[in-house]
Order: C-alpha cells, then structure tokens, then sequence
C-alpha cells in the first residue's frame, strides 16, 4: 500500500503539484438483512481503490480510480494535476493550508470482539429470532432486521511527509416492525435501537450483545401495532422530552451542520446550503440555555464518528462548540480554519478513495446533564415524550426545523399519559436550545451511530457520532400535521 | 469498458459459478465534478470505477457479493464468494427465479461522445460564464458542473445479456446576495444542451427580484410551483408510493385505489425509460427491458412499477424497474414524467391575483407516505404574486401538505417541461398549499 501512495505523491509532485496526498483505501463489507422471515439481503461489497489530492497553481484537483496498478495510479496522479490547473483559471487567491506536524503512525481498530468471526449463521438465527418475536398479530405486515459489519484499512500518505495507516472496523445492528390497519388507511411503524440504521459504532460484536436486539423484538411489535389505535398527536404548545435517539439527530441537523466552516464560509451554498452560526457570532453567541454544553469529540472510545487522525493527516481532536450555552467552536479544515484565524480541528473525512475529504461531523455531542429521564417526566406538567425520528428536515441554514417522532407519550402532571401517534414538532434553533431547561445524566447517555450522514456533490455518506441521553424544551410547537 | 468487454467478464462470471442461477451486474463510470462558490472553482474531481456484482441463487437462498478486482481470477472469485453465500443463508420462499431474457430491439448507446470527453478545461470555463452575470452585480455563485459516461452490463444464466451507456451532464447555480438567492439548473444528456451563461443570468435575476424579502404569515395560499418544486414533489410520490413493494406492505396510497379517482382529473404521470426528454435507459438492473409504465392517468390511479421479485408474488411480469440486488425498498420509477398543460409560468402569474411563486423545495421528507403528507422549506427564489404581477421577494416558509391533495387542486399545468432529477415536469398553479412556519431568511 505504502508503495502505491508514495508512487501517486511523487507523480503529482514531479507533474507540477506544490502539495499532494493519497489515500489507499481497502473495505470490506458484510450485511445481513433479514424481512418478514427470510433472508432477503447477504451481501459482501469488497473494494478497493485510490484518490489522489492535489494543490497546483494553487488550487485544488482530484482524481481517483478503482485500478491500482502502478500505471494507472501515476495517470491518476497526473489528471489530478490537470484538474487543478484548470481550478486555477478562476481562483481569488492561491489556497493556504494551516500547519500540521507530519505524523508517522500505525493504527489498530478497537474492537473488542472481531464481527466477522461471528459465523454468518448466527447472526443470520438472532435476526430471524427477532422477526418472529415481532410478529405479535397479524397487523404487523413487515419485520426487517439487520447485522451491518465494515472493516476499512487506509493508507494516508502527503508531500508534507505524513505516513499514516489506519485500521477500523464498525458494528451495527437494527429491528423494525411496520403495523398496517386492515382497511388500509394507515402504518405505523416502530424501530430499535434507533431508526434509519439502528445504531452503529467504532466496536465489535460487544455492541450488538448490549443492544439486546431479542430482548426488545416483542416490544417493537406491539408497539407498532398499538400506534394504530393511538389518536393523533393534537396540535399545540407542550413542553417536550425527547429521547436519546431523537435528540442525537437534533443535535446532527441543528449543531452539527451548522458548526462546519466550510458551510459558514459558502462553500456548501449551491447544496446543502450555509449556515446562520456565521464567524462574528464565535465566542459571543448565545446559541442555548446554560443547561447546553456540546463537543466535537473524535476521541470518544467506540463512537461511530471517532479516528485517530483526519483525512488530512491531522489528529482527531475533542472541541467545544457550545459551552454553557455559548457558541465557542467550529469543525474545521486544514484550508478553511486560517480564513478565519483558527488551526485544523481535524475533521477531513471522505466517504472511501473516490471522495476528497470534507468536513464531517465527528461525535457530536450533548454532554450529560444532572437528571434522570424520570426526574424530567415527574417535573414537567403537560407535555410530550417523544421518541424515534421517523421524518426530519431543516431550512438551509439550520434554523427552521420539523421532525416528526414514531411515538409520543402524553405527559400530565408528572406520568406520562396516552400513546399518540404522528407527532411533530419544530422550532428555531437558537429559539429551541435557549428553551432547553433539562438535559440528562451520564448514567443514561448513550453513544448513537448515524451511518448516513449526506453531503457534498458528488453526494457523500459519512458515518459519524452523537452522544445524547435525553433533555427538555418549553413551549414548543407541535402537531402541525393535525393542524 | 465496451460492450465485448463487458460481456466477456460476464462470461468468466456465469462459467465460474456453481450456483443453480446467477446473474452479474458490471458497472462502469467516468465521471467528473467542477464544483464552485464564491466565484471560483474550490472543489474538482474525477473518477473511474469499475465494479462487479454477482447474485447467486441455490435453491431459494439468495446471496450477492460486490468487488472491484475485475481480473479473470477475481471475476471467478466473486462466482464462489456468492455462491458460498447463498448456500448459508435461509430460504425465501417468496423468490421464485431470476428473470429470463425479454426480446427488445430499441436503442441502448444513449452516450454523446462530446459529453463522454468533456475535459476539465470546458467544465472551468463553463464556470466562468456561470458566475458573470453574479458577478457582475456584485453577487456571489456557487454550483456544480458535472459530466459523465456510464455503462451497465447484466447478464444471467437464464441467457439475459444486457448492455448499455449513456452520459449524463448537469449545471446547477446558486446566486446569492446579502438577503436573497436564486436558482437555475439544466440537466440533460448532452452537455452542449447547458447554456452556462444563460442559468447564471437567470439565478442571479431571481437574487435580484427577491432582494428586501417580505413576511407572509403561514397559511394556505395559491401557490405556482416551478418545475423544480413540482419535480420534487412528485420523485416524494413516486419514491414512497408508486412501486409494488410499497402496495405490498401496505405502505402505499395506491392500496387497493387502482382505478379510482386519487387526484384531479388534469394530473396523468407515468414512468418511460426509453423518452429523450429524460435520462434513457433500455433495461433495469436484472436486464427486463422497461416498459412505459401509466401511474396516475387523468386523475385515476392506474398502476405501480415492478421488479421480477414483486411480479412474480403476484403471477405478473416485471415492468423492468428493478434496481440492483439486494432491494429492501423495491422498484421504483426513476424516468417520471407528467402531463403538461396549456398554460405558461407567465400567465399563471399575470392570473394570480394573490399567492406564492415557489422556485424550489429544500430538504423534503414524506411524513406519512399513506395520507401523502410531506414537508419541505422553500428556498432560493420565493416570491409574492400580487394583481397578477410578481410584487415582493418573500422570507423562506415550511409546508406540510398531502400531494394528493395538492394534486387535487391544480388548476393550470404549463405547456413547457424540464428534467429535474428523475422527473420531466412543468410547472403548476395550485389553488392550495399549505405553510405551516417561517424562518428568518
């Protein structure tokens, strides 16, 4: 692998380029997914391939290709060159890259228990175990499970003299019942741990045994089946309590895309759009109450978004992004920190060899507070417990949200009260955190994988973290689809 | 890789395998991005990727395997690796074959050479008219400039052996100002079809007209869709609603609602693969040529797409719409098209007396894929109609509305269409639309 990278890098540099980096990437991946009681997905995607990054007439260009043999890598190499020269012809100014010390590392993966050495079998018979513990009554249509497994190993090496290798490997694992009414007019559904791939980290088999997917297969079934018969979520102003799950992709959709600087500096604009967090706001910004304190933390152990250095070569880091309700931090790049006077946060990340790195979310965390869920629903009077996301979406600078739940309870004078079914809130950002009065404690704070986190154009996929437990907000506007 | 190529990997594959049936996907793409904001060119790429797919089937035990080692040995490889998965997975027994080969004699080459080698040079100077009208006016530009060759082989051992090609090229622009933005895309096959300059004069025209942007309260207004909103309004109905899985899990509208009236009599979508106006292509990924399928005609639901899998639960044939092995999610139509009318953007404007111009929707979700609830946010370009004139940018809204029931009330279609992402659609005057909140911008 060393070979290769060394051979792209000087190719690059002997071409013309005035700083280069390559990634070899190797991934295998195994996933099992299994749906009202067959197998309906066993598959192994092997690839491997190599990008090639560089700065020539100071601007960027990238190639990659799926071919890894000497030939094809230098080619490679050489268009990447092209391609800068022709990004040069409408550049303002020459890019500057922050400094980073050249590190020379070998870094093993975290597992504890190698997923892959757990025979297909197995977990093929713990996912059909689970949809048959699913299949409550007969309006339950569709179990779906999964058992997703990925081992990457890349090879990182820059014309700074990085030479990095790094070893990973992901675990995660999902159960999903689908309840239909028999006239057909409506479904509700109901998933565990979490929705939209249920939870993934930087682990072993060791996370798919603590999720206990069997333990809670019945439950999700009847659940989902009693959403049928719950009535619907009524419009209005509650207090809410949102479950670690739905709280994780509040904290991805309303902090974690906002702190990326290279949204806030427009380079997103054509797509995923900006952001309001913009640089004045750095340091005298009252994004939430004080009850909020969230970090950027690569280094959290076994969190999907954690790594032991960036795509740039520059380590994984922990940063404050608010603290004690202030706007403190950015995710940030080697290009775009020094435009606004900062060093790398090390968050470069590209979605396998034939993506440039971008800034990414990490693990985005909301950090503990002091209380129990059950201290939370005991004091609040009228209001909504709201748990696992089933829609979301957001303006294109990260301030006017809806998100809709698979189930709320009502709360009324402390005990949580009826199942009510379609529920939505939304807010403003800054509005929705300076209204969070209540966040929870360490001992119920989970780490939640989001494997799907999109970006950029050609669209990218990154895999990244939120440590949540649970908190809560006032006066927040919900039931708008029964309005 | 060529189609002898192609089919002569495919061989090695479908020689090599063990399995009681087995089928190849290869893949192959060049493609490349010049990507830009702030006036200049800050991200440009390129790649090829070449890929193997392989399914095999023992019995009713299915498994598939991915690589991108496409040598002799690592094609034979992939035949085992599948196979031996197949073997220890558990049965389905909902599975009943692979397709066998359908007879079609149309064209598969959809490719323009000129498109195929479209070198970085163009794509920067399709950048620099893009962003001089913004620039002109002080504004800024951000897009994306993309160009690209693509071809898909299947082959199986039912005798299915499929190849085609086609490009594809895309120039969207983002133009913004200190309080507004606008928007203009083209997609097409052919990149001499994007006229850089003229997108980057029409974003920047909207930035323009929309600057000082007003409030309006949320509510149900009158609202005229540009294409791109009526695109994607329609890829949320078609993606959740309008294939045979969805009817068969009971997650579809389209439950037991064939020939019945879902939506107003001037609404008819359909999906073709084989229509210009959109991206061709001749087969699906199990190598069923695609049949021009009607979904929603004069207002009466009329049909879903299929796949081998779907088709044969119910004694049907697919309608060539599968998408590659393993699916959770089933077939899809992904060449949508929708009827036009006999109206022009114009005059559904000059005959609003009050209501909303939309240019686009930003991050929509389905919310309840059976009552067809969805929500969205408008963005880069909403504007105020007032006495048949556009009188006023507007601040960005969120709806939340049932597109049936938008669909209900379309009371002019326009004569002219264009392709969004996987729909060809005109624009739409709806009697009523729902906004549900505001935000700040």
């Amino acid at each position: 692998m060393e070979d290769l990278t060394r051979l792209a890098v000087e190719t690059a540099q002997a071409a013309g380029a005035s700083y280069a980096d390559a990634r070899l990437v190797r991934s295998r991946e195994e996933q099992v997914s299994v749906k009202s009681g067959a197998v309906q997905g066993l598959e192994v995607h092997a690839g491997q391939g190599i990008g090639v990054r560089v700065i020539a007439d100071g601007a960027w260009g990238f190639a990659s290709t799926t071919a890894t043999t000497p030939e094809a890598v230098a080619q490679t190499a050489r268009l990447a060159v092209r391609i800068a020269r022709a990004s040069a012809t409408t550049k303002r100014q020459d890019l500057r890259l922050s400094e980073v010390e050249p590190a020379r590392a070998r870094v093993r993966h975290t597992a504890r228990q190698d997923p892959f050495a757990v025979p297909l079998e197995e977990r093929i018979a713990l996912l059909l175990d689970c949809d048959q513990a699913m299949a409550v009554e007969e309006r339950i249509k569709v179990r779906e499970g999964f058992i997703r497994l990925v081992r990457e190993e890349k090879h990182f090496a820059s014309s700074e003299g990085a030479d990095i290798y790094q070893e990973r490997i992901e675990t995660g694992a999902g159960i999903e019942a689908r309840a239909v009414a028999p006239d057909g007019s409506d479904t509700q559904v109901r998933s565990y741990p979490s929705s939209h791939g249920g939870n993934m980290g930087t682990r072993g088999w060791e996370i798919v045994e603590e999720m206990d997917l069997l333990g809670n297969a019945e439950r999700v079934g009847r659940e989902a089946a009693e959403l049928l018969d719950a009535p619907h979520c009524p419009a209005g102003v509650k207090d809410i309590i949102l479950e670690g799950s739905q709280l994780a992709l509040q904290v991805h959709e309303s902090c974690g895309h906002p702190i990326e600087l290279d949204r806030v500096l427009g380079m997103e604009a054509s797509f995923a759009g900006t952001s309001f967090l913009t640089p004045e706001k750095l340091g005298n910004f009252r994004y939430g109450s004080e009850a909020v304190n969230i970090t950027a933390d690569a280094t959290v152990p076994g969190g999907l978004g954690s790594f032991a250095y960036d795509d740039e070569g520059v380590p994984g880091q922990r940063t404050p992004i608010v603290t004690e309700g202030l706007f403190v931090g950015y995710l940030s790049s080697r290009e775009t920190a020094p435009i606004v006077g900062l060093s790398s946060s090390g968050t470069m990340r590209a979605d396998g060899p034939h993506r440039i790195p971008l800034i990414r979310m990490t693990n985005i965390n909301l950090e503990p507070g002091d209380w129990s869920l059950d201290e939370m629903i005991a004091d609040t009077q009228d209001g909504l417990f709201l748990l696992t996301n089933t829609s979301w979406s957001i303006d294109d600078k990260r301030l006017n949200f809806q998100f809709g739940t698979q189930l709320a309870y009502e709360i009324m004078g402390g005990s949580l009260g009826r199942v009510l079914k379609n529920a939505t809130y939304n807010g403003i950002t800054p509005e929705f955190w300076r209204a969070c009065d209540a966040v929870g404690h360490r001992a119920e704070w989970i780490m939640w994988g989001v494997p799907n986190c999109g970006k950029g154009e050609p669209m990218q996929s990154a895999h990244v973290g939120h440590g949540a437990s649970s908190a809560r907000f006032r006066n927040v506007r919900v039931g708008v689809m029964e309005e | 890789m060529d189609r002898e190529q192609a089919m002569e990997m495919a061989q090695v594959v479908l020689e090599a395998s063990e399995a009681d049936q087995t089928e190849v996907i290869l893949s192959a793409s060049q493609s490349a991005l010049t990507r830009f904001a702030n006036n200049a060119i800050h991200q440009n790429v390129a790649e090829t990727v070449v890929q193997a797919s392989v399914r095999a089937v023992v019995g009713k035990r299915v498994g598939v395997v991915t690589g991108s080692d496409l040598s002799p040995e690592g094609l034979r490889q992939l035949a085992r690796d599948a196979r031996d998965l197949a073997r220890v997975s558990a049965p389905d027994e909902d599975f009943v074959s692979l397709p066998g080969p359908v007879p079609y004699s149309g064209e598969t080459d959809f490719a323009d050479p000129a498109t195929a080698d479209f070198t970085p040079e163009g794509r920067a100077e399709g950048v620099r008219l893009a962003i001089l009208a913004a620039e002109s006016q002080g504004l800024t530009a951000a897009g994306a400039f993309s160009t690209g060759w693509s071809s898909t082989t299947v082959a199986n051992s039912l005798g299915v052996a499929t190849y085609q090609c086609r490009t594809q090229a895309e120039l969207s622009v983002v133009v913004a100002g200190s309080d507004s933005s606008g928007y203009a895309r083209t997609a097409a096959a052919q990149v001499s079809d994007i006229d850089a300059a003229a997108l980057g004069e029409t974003a920047t025209q909207k930035c323009l007209t929309s600057r000082h942007p007003q409030e309006v309260e949320p509510g149900d207004y009158t609202v005229i869709l540009e294409p791109e909103a009526v695109g994607d309004m329609i890829m949320m109905l078609s993606m959740y609603d309008l294939g045979a899985l969805a009817v068969q899990e009971g997650r579809s509208f389209m439950a037991g609602q064939m020939g019945q009236r879902v939506c107003g009599t001037n609404i008819s979508i359909w999906d073709d693969g084989h229509d210009p106006r959109g991206l061709r292509m001749a087969y699906d990924f199990e190598g069923v040529p695609k049949q021009r399928v009607n979904l929603i005609t004069d207002g009466v639901a009329a049909g879903v797409v299929w796949d081998s899998y779907t088709a044969q639960r119910e004694g049907r044939s697919s309608t060539g719409h599968a998408l590659p092995a393993p699916n959770h999610w089933g077939p899809v139509p992904i060449n949508v098209f929708v009827a036009t009318g006999d109206s022009s953007l114009g005059e559904m404007i000059a005959n609003t007396e009050y209501g909303l111009l939309v240019t686009r929707f930003h991050y929509t979700n389905m919310i309840h894929p059976i009552r067809t609830v969805f929500t969205g946010m408008t963005r880069d370009g909403t504007f105020l109609i007032r006495d048949g004139r556009i009188a006023a940018g507007l601040k960005n809204l969120r709806f939340t509305q049932s597109i049936l029931e938008a669909l209900s009330g379309v009371s002019a279609i326009a004569r002219e269409g264009q392709l969004t992402d996987y729909v060809w659609c005109p624009a739409m005057k709806l009697d009523a639309f729902s906004f549900s909140s505001a935000t700040e911008f």
